[in-house]
């Protein structure tokens, strides 16, 4: 007996999957602001040129160090002027694009590296496994930013040297995370039917094992991209990362350290921008990883 | 001193969740006699576990708790405080749960976790504890008792763990044992022995026992008296002899014809399985939960249903004798 | 459990064995050592000098097996920007450094266990709110900066703190915040996460049947199992933040093994640059070793087999 009006027999219409993580990224707060900043810097970043009042570079020793609008600027130089007299403003905005250009060039270097040696060591084991093991334990023994800062003296310190040796360092979370997924995703059984059927190690690796891995592979590419993000403006505000003039945050708020005392604005204001948008990223990628595995944070 | 140890009236829990309030368990009356096994039964989900846990006073935070009554002894569940309930759990109410493997603390001794019951309710030493501890651990039939003590649970297969668990359950000689699927997840061998045990113990120490299991040919080993539980109602209660020899609800007979017996199942012939899925419990339920999976399922199921039956043997279904033709039932 | 020490023992020493082999070959990394030793303005025959005093004229395997061998014995050469053994220039510097380093794992332990602890019995609570903002805001924190504005704020602004130097204690504990705040995030979430996991187990139900308190439930039954991963993390972190000293060492002015690695590095002072990345990364392989043998010690399950 059937009776379709039965209060009993209504199942509970659930949303579908991508409804779900439709909703889930919608209901995301961190991640909804997460993505607007860093999409709004990088906006900011691309439209440099458009955005900025004036020249970075142009230096005017006639108005150094004009405060901002807020304490008692004027809107010639709405972030004032540093030790140089260039408007800090326009330096920010082109700051921009050092920042996320450095963090983006650097997580895929690093994430290409890292998911080929975590890949590899997950689906073969073995002794790849246990290479791969040993090289993230080298790696991870080394010290970075001591590491970084020497290679960078040695070698120079420009915006290609200093992606380039961020980008050779930091792939031990790529290769840790991937191994890891890897793992958890070859012992499935679809992997074990395209091995029955003879599909090839390529085709599998990149039809079977990739797609289930890939969203562990953005969370950590965003995560990298901050870590990379904060290690430049670290290195530069040594003195051994981007060099002057370019305009990085980290080296901005090195210049303006030693005018600490009494112009506090010219360290806070490209220090908080970096804060701002490393948190952005950081935000993107937890938000991210609780969107696509909600089991992560109860 | 009451000859009722145990007395649940129209016991109600409620649990909040995204879509609506999920009604899991639903006016559900049961008492117990000092001295007595009462084995409540359904399958998965049906909420017996949830009614244990709320006798113990160990549901989650979210699960909403309403009661008419739910007296232990001459205490009042209702009105106890965490004190009141803290010196009864352990003490004078005490659980075996269903996972041996993980119901141990990993990170402590054995013979820690056994003591630990007894020092925190009673004034003892801690070498009387232990001498406490091996004795029962030697009478739970585990060998070499006193060098188990310094053992760690992974040391242990899941057998002995459940012995220990009920060595644990049985430190401070409780009134009052719930044993919440005791031998499901062990082996079929083990589960026999571990039933006797907890069945020769209740006896010798004159205990009250719950049995929560979905297994019927344990019930009709061990139990005084049955509660059939269905989607979080009762919908069966009487003495274990009356309810095996004349089930009077569907679900009952169901559930009844989904084990083999010895003399009366045909060889080769299919064993009853029970058609259809639980419903869901959010939003509105009311009549007979049953009823969509039910052969005999009239309009009238949809009504509030009448509880049927004597005092002792009751059950709720509009059908009146319940003694209806098995035609049909058999799916 | 001692084969898995030996074990843990031997690729403890290769590790370290592979690490000192790139931090010697660092050297190598500019072409000529000696061209970089002599600087752009030395004529080419002060570079052969050079080259030949240094030995730089001789195979590069010979010239590393030598280095580690002197290595082993403390001997790290001299310094070029110094002229001082490098060996003692360091074990000087150290103390500063490791004196910092516990007071900045005993910081970051301190706050992120019982906040990550409190979190869990409460999730989605206020509390777990504010741990939770503190350890993403943590993360994204620029230790620099961080410390830059504890300056500003109490040493300048308030004047309640020396800004720089390391005379007393009290220089030390802005630097012990901006280090320490640098490990306490991934040390909350571990615990957190390890606390809400086990507060879900089994045997916590189990525990709670026996008429325990939510205090011996929590701290002797829950916190005992969800702290041994949090020990290998903080040994972790420990020898990254020693790493990391170098830029709260330059921020305020601590002359520990971090500033003179940021001295020696902007001096080109290859040797003590060397010995200093060996030295951290030993760091590193010490620590770790000791807490995996402490985790296996810890976990009664490692610890029997």
């Amino acid at each position: 007996m059937t009776d379709s009006t039965d209060p009993l027999y209504q199942e509970i219409q659930g949303p579908s999957p991508r409804q779900m993580l439709k909703l889930r990224a919608f209901g995301h707060k961190g991640l909804l602001f997460g993505m607007g900043v860093v999409g709004l810097l990088v906006l900011i970043a691309i439209l440099a040129p458009v955005l900025a009042p004036h020249d970075p570079y142009a230096q005017s020793l006639m108005n150094r160090m004009v405060p901002p609008v807020f304490m008692g600027g004027t809107w010639e130089h709405p972030l004032g002027t540093d030790h140089l007299g260039r408007d800090y403003l326009s330096r920010l905005i082109y700051g921009a694009r050092v920042s996320l250009l450095i963090g983006a060039v650097a997580a895929l270097i690093s994430g290409v590296i890292g998911t080929a040696m975590g890949v590899a060591a997950g689906y073969f084991g073995g002794k790849v496994d246990a290479v791969v093991t040993f090289l993230i334990n080298v790696r991870l023994a080394m010290p970075v930013v001591l590491v970084a800062l020497a290679v960078v003296a040695i070698l120079g310190g420009s915006l290609t040297v200093v992606v380039c040796v961020l980008g050779l360092l930091l792939w031990d979370r790529f290769a840790v995370v991937m191994r890891a997924s890897t793992l958890q995703v070859s012992r499935r059984d679809y992997v074990a039917a395209a091995q029955v059927i003879g599909a090839s190690t390529p085709r599998i690796l990149l039809t079977e094992i990739m797609p289930n891995i890939f969203n562990n592979l953005i969370v950590v590419i965003t995560l990298e991209m901050a870590h990379a993000i904060l290690l430049e403006a670290a290195l530069s505000f040594l003195g051994l990362g981007v060099q002057p003039p370019t305009p990085s945050w980290g080296l901005m708020v090195s210049e303006g350290k030693n005018m600490m005392l009494f112009e506090p604005w010219l360290v806070l204001i490209p220090g908080a921008v970096l804060f701002v948008l490393v948190l952005a990223i950081n935000l993107m990628g937890d938000g991210l990883r609780d969107v696509t595995a909600p089991e992560g944070r109860s | 001193m009451t000859d009722t140890l145990l007395s649940v009236k129209n016991l109600t829990l409620n649990i909040p969740t995204g879509s609506g309030t999920l009604k899991a368990v639903r006016g559900i009356d049961f008492d117990l006699k000092r001295g007595e096994t009462l084995s409540i039964v359904g399958e998965s989900g049906s909420g017996k576990s949830l009614t244990s846990l709320a006798v113990m006073g160990l549901l989650g935070k979210s699960i909403k708790r309403q009661a008419d009554e739910m007296r232990f002894d001459d205490i009042d569940l209702q009105k106890a405080n965490r004190r009141v309930m803290r010196d009864l759990r352990g003490n004078r109410i005490a659980m075996i749960f269903q996972e041996p493997m993980t119901s141990l603390n990993p990170a402590y001794t054995i013979g820690d976790q056994l003591t630990e019951t007894l020092l925190l309710h009673r004034k003892v030493s801690k070498a009387a504890a232990r001498a406490r501890a091996v004795e029962l651990l030697e009478k739970v039939g585990i060998t070499a008792a006193e060098s188990r003590l310094s053992q760690y649970p992974h040391q242990l297969s899941g057998g002995l763990r459940q012995r220990v668990m009920i060595a644990l359950a049985l430190m401070c000689e409780p009134d009052l044992l719930i044993a919440d699927e005791p031998t499901t997840a062990l082996d079929v061998t083990i589960q026999a022995q571990i039933l006797r045990l907890l069945v020769d113990l209740t006896r010798e120490m004159n205990m009250a026992m719950i049995l929560i299991t979905h297994d019927l040919g344990v019930v009709a080993r061990v139990a005084d008296k049955v509660a059939v539980m269905y989607a979080g109602e009762l919908v069966e209660t009487g003495p274990a002899s009356e309810v095996f020899a004349a089930p009077s609800h569907p679900y009952t007979r169901g559930l009844l014809r989904c084990i083999p017996q010895p003399g009366k199942t045909e060889r080769g012939a299919p064993l009853g399985t029970i058609p259809g899925i639980v419903p869901s419990l959010i939003g509105d339920v009311s009549g007979c939960v049953f009823r969509t999976r039910c052969a005999h399922a009239r309009p009238e199921c949809r009504e509030a249903i009448p509880l049927r039956g004597d005092a002792s043997h009751e059950f709720k279904c509009v059908h009146p004798d319940g003694a209806l033709s098995e035609e049909g039932e058999v799916a | 459990m001692l084969p898995f020490i030996l074990k843990r023992l031997g690729l403890a020493l290769l590790v370290a064995l592979t690490v000192s082999f790139i931090s010697f070959s660092l050297l190598f990394l500019s072409g000529d050592p000696a061209a970089a030793l002599a600087g752009e303005t030395a004529s080419g025959e002060d570079v052969e000098a050079i080259r030949r005093l240094y030995g730089f004229d001789r195979p590069m395997l010979v010239q590393y097996g030598e280095w580690l061998f002197s290595a082993v014995q403390g001997d790290f050469g001299e310094s070029y920007y110094f002229k001082l053994p490098v060996a003692s220039l360091i074990a000087e510097r150290l103390q500063v450094t490791m004196l910092l380093g516990v007071c900045g794992i005993l910081f970051a332990l301190l706050t992120a266990v019982p906040l990550g602890v409190a979190a869990a019995i409460r999730p989605n609570s206020l509390i777990d709110r504010v741990a939770l903002f503190l350890s993403v805001a943590g993360q994204a924190m620029p230790s620099f900066w961080f410390g830059l504005i504890l300056i500003v704020v109490f040493a300048i602004q308030l004047g309640w703190l020396p800004p720089s130097g390391a005379a007393t204690w009290r220089h030390f504990i802005m630097p012990t915040i901006v280090l320490g705040y640098y490990a306490m995030p991934a040390i909350m979430r571990l615990t957190r996460a390890g606390m809400l996991d086990v507060l879900n187990s089994d045997f916590i139900r189990t525990a709670r049947a026996k008429g325990a308190g939510e205090g011996r439930v929590l701290f002797k039954h829950a916190l005992r199992n969800a702290i041994i991963p949090v020990v290998s993390l903080a040994a972790v972190q420990m020898g990254f933040m020693l790493g990391g000293s170098i830029v709260v060492e330059s921020v305020f002015a601590l002359h520990g093994a971090g500033f003179l690695a940021w001295e020696s590095i902007a001096r080109n002072d290859l040797p003590t640059v060397q010995a200093l990345i060996l030295v951290f990364s030993m760091f590193y392989i010490v620590f770790t070793f000791l807490a995996d043998v402490l985790n296996a010690w810890l976990d009664p399950r490692m610890r029997s087999s």
